[in-house]
């Protein structure tokens, strides 16, 4: 179709300005038949009332029709197993949820939310960003059910998604981070024991090191944009072993400074652990080429046997190849990494990911119930593993997975010290900046532990 | 377990991604149809007008977009960001010069600098060199369009994607294990037994990222400057050549000089591109080890770090950076429509 506003009969520039509008109008009606015949047929019209399958989602119904949107970091095939687990509430609710993954979600969303391109939801995996959030005056409080499911997990969970006291999102799931990942069936051929305290690990460390056939230990902290993270997890887990749940909750509030001798003593463990030339990299090289190793690659050499153990989150599952048998006698498996101080009892860092809603349209609090009850976390569960939640509502017996299980025992044991993720708490200059770029400097470089800790501390914000 | 993974739910998933796609293509359709139908009434309004009105209105019509356009994309996001970089760093506190002064005062951004300078110095000049040395040389070859092509293809792949196949290329392993990365592979095959990790060997991991830029946007120098040199008239190089020039000294003297301008645009087009290009460093190294630019710098601290005063001053210093660049290029540009 050309265009030409110099068309001279009068009749002829009519049909042309008709002729757009009629297709605008055809194509809108196109979209809008199909987002709800697409999706409604489950439900029924208006005031539904939800028969059968479909009965235990009456509570959300009377939206039918409607979509909600939502962002996150979590990208296929592990969305699919997210859509897969609302599917059911979907169909028969008629609320199409409408899901977009960016592996660029932590700095696309503050740029969304200024722009004004609001999605209804965002999960957020950083406390930080989430107080980003709330303090651009977007983020909506959440309705009374999704107050009243979030007393399902216990409450320290609450104060993570809580904002200045207020409470805004509710978590959706919950992984373990202190976890070590070895291979029962190099322990057994070589004679070694799991280690039950930090002195044992130690000592492994050493007898393996000396063994000569293998580094005991993997990593890697290259990460694109967000490289440094996993060594700000080493130092994380070695300041709550070390000094308990009071020293680290003042070290993320800034109270203890990074250059306090706390802290600097707790890298200086860190530094005799991963950067003991005789222990790392195995695989890949020296100290330092854990800084250009990317943490998905650092836990391959345990399958060739060139290291025996690399300290990562749970969520490090998804990174061994698919006919890996993980399991107590199989391939690879991982045991809680012991505390530096065995007066700590049973220390837990952990992370979580918090639907925050950015609308209070009723289909949009419909969702946010939905997926913070225990029955929408226990569908997750079943859909498909290296999935926890810390809901108490979940029966532990729907965990197939035995380290999904061993995480779910960690992260709901009324004993445990549990913390959340230091870095992902500080401002975020500091936590997603200066110190994933000095621990980063620290490993590549060889930077003193002192500057690295001055550096961190100076980019705090006043 | 059974897992309630029935076929039903996957039919509901795909049916959702088809009706998903299907409301985006008619958002798009509608959108530009709309677009298209305003744009029209605009145009017939205005071809209405007649007498006095006619000539001020036509060119309301035809301008007031192209303003409008330049307005809200570029003249209000400037002057925001001033404003911003005068603000502290949620933009709720006016802190005068303090981001500046960070600017130019911070060990680590003195060093964003100096890597920027080098950046802008080195990387135009290959390329553009190279560009031309290219030019030359393949234009006297046979099946010069082949050649042509192939150095040209790495202008069609995002820097993105240059930077990911030339991270392969620099990747590197320890002394004992087998090297994946090209480069180790032939160092070690020249007979270098341990080399280095060569993104973080300092400042050598620099000039490797040049490399990127250098391999991207040679094609481009050479494709120009092969048609300016083509563009010389046969009798200049004929009565050079008469007067006993040859090889060298008809490059030098008569060559070059004939395509001056065109060299200069190539050279502050590629560099324009090199100020503002962070993706290389984003992808390689996400400016660790010592190789971080201005324009990542400035997206770290406004997008990662949220502290908006910092990223704006940084985004203003670099807007100075370039502003001399496109005002020689606009004038050189203006030089040679005048020659003509």
């Amino acid at each position: 179709m050309t265009l030409n506003p110099t068309v001279s009969s009068r009749s002829s520039r009519r049909r042309l300005i008709a002729v757009p509008a009629l297709l605008a109008a055809l194509a809108l009606t196109a979209a809008c038949s199909n987002s709800s015949g697409g999706s409604g047929d489950g439900g029924g019209g208006g005031g539904q009332s939800l028969s059968g399958d479909c009965a235990k989602y009456q509570p959300y119904a009377g939206h039918s029709g409607t979509t909600v949107t939502m962002f996150a970091s979590i990208l296929s095939p592990e969305s699919d197993n997210l859509e897969k687990s609302w599917a059911e509430f979907s169909r028969c609710t008629g609320i199409r949820i409408s899901y977009e993954g960016s592996n660029d979600f932590e700095s696309q969303l503050p740029v969304r939310v200024a722009g004004g391109n609001t999605p209804d939801f965002a999960i957020i995996p950083q406390p930080g960003l989430l107080a980003q959030m709330v303090k651009s005056g977007k983020v909506v409080k959440p309705p009374a059910g999704t107050v009243a499911n979030q007393d399902r997990w216990s409450p320290v969970w609450k104060t993570y998604g809580s904002v200045n006291g207020t409470f805004y999102a509710a978590p959706m799931s919950a992984n373990m981070k202190s976890l070590v990942w070895y291979s029962p069936k190099s322990f057994k051929a070589a004679g070694y024991e799991v280690p039950k305290t930090w002195a044992d690990l130690m000592a492994l460390s050493e007898r393996i090191a000396r063994a000569g056939a293998a580094k005991p230990w993997c990593g890697g902290i290259a990460s694109g944009t967000a490289t440094g993270w996993p060594a700000t997890d080493w130092l994380e887990e070695v300041v709550l072993g070390t000094y308990g749940g009071e020293v680290y909750d003042q070290w993320v509030g800034h109270r203890v400074k990074f250059s306090d001798e706390k802290i600097t003593t707790a890298m200086r463990t860190v530094a005799d652990w991963m950067q003991n030339p005789a222990w790392v990299n195995g695989g890949y090289g020296d100290v330092k080429s854990i800084a250009t190793t990317t943490f998905q690659d650092a836990g391959a050499p345990l399958l060739t046997g060139k290291c025996l153990m690399l300290q990562q989150a749970s969520f490090y599952k998804a990174q061994w190849p698919k006919d890996t048998r993980i399991g107590p006698d199989g391939d690879i498996f991982a045991f809680h990494l012991p505390a530096v101080n065995p007066a700590i009892p049973s220390p837990v860092e952990g992370g979580g990911e918090f639907l925050t809603a950015f609308a209070s349209r009723p289909e949009v609090q419909a969702v946010q119930n939905y997926l913070s009850s225990s029955e929408w976390a226990s569908s997750r569960v079943r859909t498909a593993t290296g999935w926890v939640s810390a809901n108490q509502g979940v029966d532990k017996s729907l965990y197939t997975d035995p380290i999904d299980r061993l995480s779910a025992d960690a992260l709901t044991d009324p004993g445990a010290t549990f913390r959340f993720d230091a870095s992902d708490m500080m401002p975020a200059a500091v936590g997603s900046g200066q110190e994933w770029k000095s621990l980063t400097a620290w490993f590549a470089e060889g930077q003193s532990i002192q500057k690295t800790a001055a550096d961190i501390d100076a980019a705090w914000p006043q | 377990m059974s897992v309630p993974d029935t076929p039903s739910s996957a039919a509901a998933l795909a049916g959702g991604a088809w009706g998903d796609a299907v409301i985006k293509f008619g958002n798009s359709f509608g959108a530009v149809a709309g677009f298209l139908a305003i744009l029209l009434l605009v145009f017939f309004v205005a071809g209405r007008a007649r007498g006095r009105l006619a000539r001020p209105l036509a060119i309301a019509v035809f301008l007031g977009p192209a303003v409008l356009l330049l307005l809200v994309g570029l003249v209000v996001p400037l002057l925001r960001t001033v404003y911003l970089s005068l603000r502290n760093d949620d933009g709720t506190r006016f802190v005068g010069g303090e981001n500046y002064g960070w600017a130019f005062t911070t060990e680590s951004v003195q060093e964003v600098l100096v890597n920027t300078l080098l950046w802008l110095v080195i990387a135009p000049l290959a390329a553009t060199g190279l560009g031309l040395v290219l030019a030359l040389l393949v234009d006297r070859m046979r099946g010069q369009a082949v050649y042509k092509s192939l150095i040209f293809m790495p202008m069609a792949i995002s820097l993105v994607g240059a930077s990911i196949i030339f991270k392969f290329v620099y990747e590197s392993r320890g002394p004992g294990q087998s090297q994946i990365g090209l480069l180790s592979q032939l160092a070690v095959a020249l007979g270098w037994d341990d080399p280095p990790n060569w993104m973080l060997s300092q400042p050598l991991n620099t000039f490797l990222l040049m490399a990127v830029m250098v391999w991207v946007q040679t094609g481009f120098a050479m494709v120009v400057l092969s048609a300016a040199i083509k563009a010389i008239p046969d009798e200049v190089t004929e009565a050079a050549r008469l007067d006993g020039a040859g090889g060298v000294r008809l490059f030098w003297y008569v060559t070059v000089p004939m395509i001056r301008t065109t060299v200069v645009v190539v050279l502050t087009t590629v560099m324009i591109t090199t100020l503002k290009a962070f993706d290389i460093v984003r992808t390689m190294t996400g400016g660790n080890f010592g190789t971080q630019v201005l324009a990542n710098e400035m997206y770290s601290q406004s997008f990662v770090q949220f502290n908006t005063g910092r990223g704006g001053a940084l985004a203003v210093i670099l807007f100075l950076a370039v502003l001399p660049l496109v005002a020689y290029n606009i004038v050189q540009l203006r030089k040679e429509r005048g020659v003509r």
